[in-house]
């Protein structure tokens, strides 16, 4: 009897705290994204390095300080409540900067890239199949993008079809990337990247060097470059393009997560920390090297095809092999395996280096310096990826 | 064709086949030593070229030199300098990594080489343009028929094949190259026999990035032209022509580089309409034999490893 009643007061003192919690969550991630949003914004500066020391001191904070620590880790148990407050916060932003042509276009960039980053994580941070020609794939989907974008197909089939093109490329690497292994297969896809940008550059019916235009996005007949106002707000034809874009990595991140937290995520996870038990336990080492290398692909693909949209042109040096490079330190920075991880990299790479004109010329070098200082002092990267924490699942029994 | 033309394509190909092989030689050392491959190689051979052209330059405001003395000059600074930043990579960067994933090492030297590609960009005056090389050696042309070359390019062949030669007898001949050899073999049971390991891989990486060194000076001469990324594409067809070959074995990666000199070579003989398709083939190849000999030519001898 007695228990009967101790459980209900339990569960709402329990459900105060677990609302307190979420608040908390709610709350932190609203502060940086809106620090975010900011940062994409803001031109002068002075605003712009306060804001980095802001992000810096933070971080550290959340490091170092058992507090910090605290919040960083509901945040953590509450992945629902970062989720939402981070669609509504991105939204709030898209809202309050419609009319920003720049910021927009950073920010679809920004998306389009994470994109890209979450295929990027399904090969490389699961099942550890390296792909240093990262570009050369999101190439193909602007390609793709290209050729079809005026024959008539509706642009979302378009946008499948740029993934399925990636993927099928993809196919005719899988072989001796399936045989090899660490270099080996590195320097496949490497060989792959500089191969199809040789390759574009002069064949002539795809442009050759100039490259080709691309059509605008157009959704349901709604071309993207013709939006000038909604209502009676009037609007960047960017702020299609960033709802668009996020929209992709919103997609991108549910679908990653779902095979991470599924029996194919550990299954991948098993595969590659150790090929000979994962074969002892059944698992095929080529079917799920191909699967993850295929779909990673295949994301890529479609984030790249709305890329070239977006700017409306292409050419061979999109698939250059140190763009390939800045893909893949945006996943070590971030922190393989953790696509929030690879939003803020994303963030640092893409954005930071248009902000502060003081660096534009030592972008390189810094970015270099700081992937190796990563490599070296901080393998695991910014965010290091959680593990799950399937405990829930045995208490259910 | 005529035979003079198919001569000079000949020569060509020898040429870029023995550039090639020495870069490769560097990766395929290195690997050998420590299971790494250190993708910065094809901007030491920048550094090289800039290095001879910088002392020879730099020397030549100075005073006047007779040409021997200048080559003499810049031979030093490429192999100085190729090794002083090979041995700096190796030692900050390649040794702490060597429990680490392939892939961390292969993105973090890929990243070391930017840096190497940036320094030079952005510390040469105008850095970002191509700059003449000096002609340090004796002018002059060697013909028969329609088949002409220059003595230049003869002593420049002539010298890099005699560099791949002297490099598997240190390999083969020297206590140094014992080390290497015992090293490669197994680390720890070098240790026991009293070869210091560090050291060792240290001497590797210096004696694998003079080699570097020395093809961004040949490449200099040659072509009488550099640019601060010509080593990149350079890096990657080296690597490629290790992997091909076999890394870890010496004769591997020079078989690999002239057998992507001749692809390369090839293509633009055969077909000279599609000379531009020339990068394509050779790089569908290279992607072809790794998926049919995953583990290169001439295969490591794990079996001795046993």
């Amino acid at each position: 009897m007695s228990m009967l009643q101790l459980a209900p007061t339990l569960d709402t003192a329990n459900g105060r705290s677990v609302g307190l919690q979420r608040v908390v969550v709610a709350l932190t991630v609203a502060v940086l994204f809106a620090g975010g949003g900011f940062l994409l914004h803001t031109e002068e500066q002075g605003q712009v390095i306060a804001l980095l020391a802001a992000f810096v001191a933070l971080f550290a904070l959340g490091e170092k300080l058992p507090a910090g620590r605290r919040v960083a880790a509901l945040c953590v148990a509450h992945p629902g409540t970062v989720n939402l407050t981070a669609a509504v916060m991105v939204l709030a932003i898209a809202a309050a900067l419609r009319e920003e042509h720049y910021t927009l276009l950073m920010m679809a960039t920004v998306a389009l890239f994470a994109t890209a980053a979450a295929g990027l994580t399904l090969q490389m941070a699961f099942a550890g199949v390296p792909n240093f020609a990262g570009a050369a794939f999101f190439a193909v989907g602007s390609y793709v993008a290209a050729v079809l974008g005026t024959s008539g197909i509706p642009h979302l089939l378009v946008l499948v079809i740029a993934g399925l093109a990636a993927a099928v490329l993809g196919l005719l690497l899988l072989l001796p990337v399936l045989r090899t292994r660490g270099h080996y297969a590195a320097l496949v896809t490497i060989a792959f990247g500089l191969l199809l940008r040789s390759f574009l550059e002069v064949n002539d019916v795809l442009g050759g060097p100039q490259g080709m235009k691309v059509p605008s996005f157009s959704l349901f007949g709604l071309s993207f470059s013709r939006v000038t106002e909604i209502g009676p707000y009037d609007v960047s034809f960017y702020l299609p393009y960033a709802l668009a874009g996020c929209f992709l990595f919103a997609l991108a991140f549910a679908v990653v997560r779902r095979l991470e937290f599924s029996f194919a995520g550990v299954a991948l996870d098993a595969v590659r920390s150790d090929e000979v038990s994962a074969s002892v336990f059944g698992l095929s080492i080529a079917r799920w090297k191909a699967t993850a290398f295929l779909m990673g692909n295949a994301l890529i693909g479609v984030a790249g095809a709305l890329y070239g949209m977006m700017n409306a042109f292409v050419n061979p040096n999109s698939a250059n092999f140190g763009d390939s490079l800045i893909m893949l330190s945006i996943l070590v920075l971030g922190g393989l395996g953790n696509l929030w991880g690879a939003v803020v990299a994303s963030v640092v790479i893409l954005v930071i280096p248009e902000k502060l004109q003081a660096i534009q010329e030592f972008r390189l070098v810094i970015f270099a310096l700081l992937v190796i200082a990563i490599l070296r002092f901080r393998p695991s990267g910014l965010m290091p990826r959680v593990t799950r924490d399937f405990s829930s699942f045995a208490k259910e029994g | 064709m005529d035979p003079g033309l198919l001569a000079q394509y000949v020569f060509n190909g020898l040429m870029l086949g023995t550039i090639y092989a020495i870069v490769a030689v560097g990766f395929s050392l290195f690997f050998g030593v420590l299971d790494v491959i250190k993708f910065s190689h094809g901007d030491v051979v920048t550094v090289g070229a800039f290095s001879a052209f910088g002392a020879a330059g730099l020397v030549a405001a100075a005073v006047t030199l007779p040409g021997p003395l200048a080559l003499a000059l810049g031979l030093l600074a490429a192999l100085g300098a190729g090794a002083a930043s090979g041995m700096l990579i190796g030692r900050v960067l390649v040794l702490p990594l060597k429990n680490a994933p392939a892939v961390n090492v292969l993105l973090a030297t890929l990243m070391a080489g930017t840096v190497l590609r940036e320094v030079i960009r952005l510390g040469v005056p105008n850095g970002g343009n191509p700059k003449p090389f000096p002609a340090l050696l004796p002018e002059g042309v060697l013909a028969a028929g329609s088949f002409s070359v220059g003595i230049d390019s003869v002593i420049i062949l002539v010298a890099g094949i005699a560099v791949v030669v002297a490099t598997h007898l240190v390999i083969t001949r020297t206590r140094l190259g014992l080390a290497i050899r015992a090293v490669a073999q197994d680390g720890e049971v070098a240790q026991l026999a009293g070869i210091s390991f560090s050291r060792t891989v240290l001497g590797t990486f210096a004696l694998g990035s003079m080699l570097a060194g020395l093809a961004g000076l040949m490449l200099g001469l040659y072509y009488r032209e550099i640019n601060f990324n010509m080593g990149v594409l350079l890096g990657i067809i080296g690597f490629a022509c290790a992997v091909v070959g076999g890394l870890g074995s010496l004769i591997g990666p020079i078989l690999g580089g002239f057998l992507f000199a001749g692809i390369q070579t090839g293509v633009t003989v055969v077909l000279p309409f599609t000379s531009a398709y020339k990068d394509v083939v050779a790089f569908a190849v290279i992607i072809l034999l790794i998926g049919l000999f995953p583990t290169g030519l001439i295969a490591e001898k794990s079996s001795e490893r046993v």
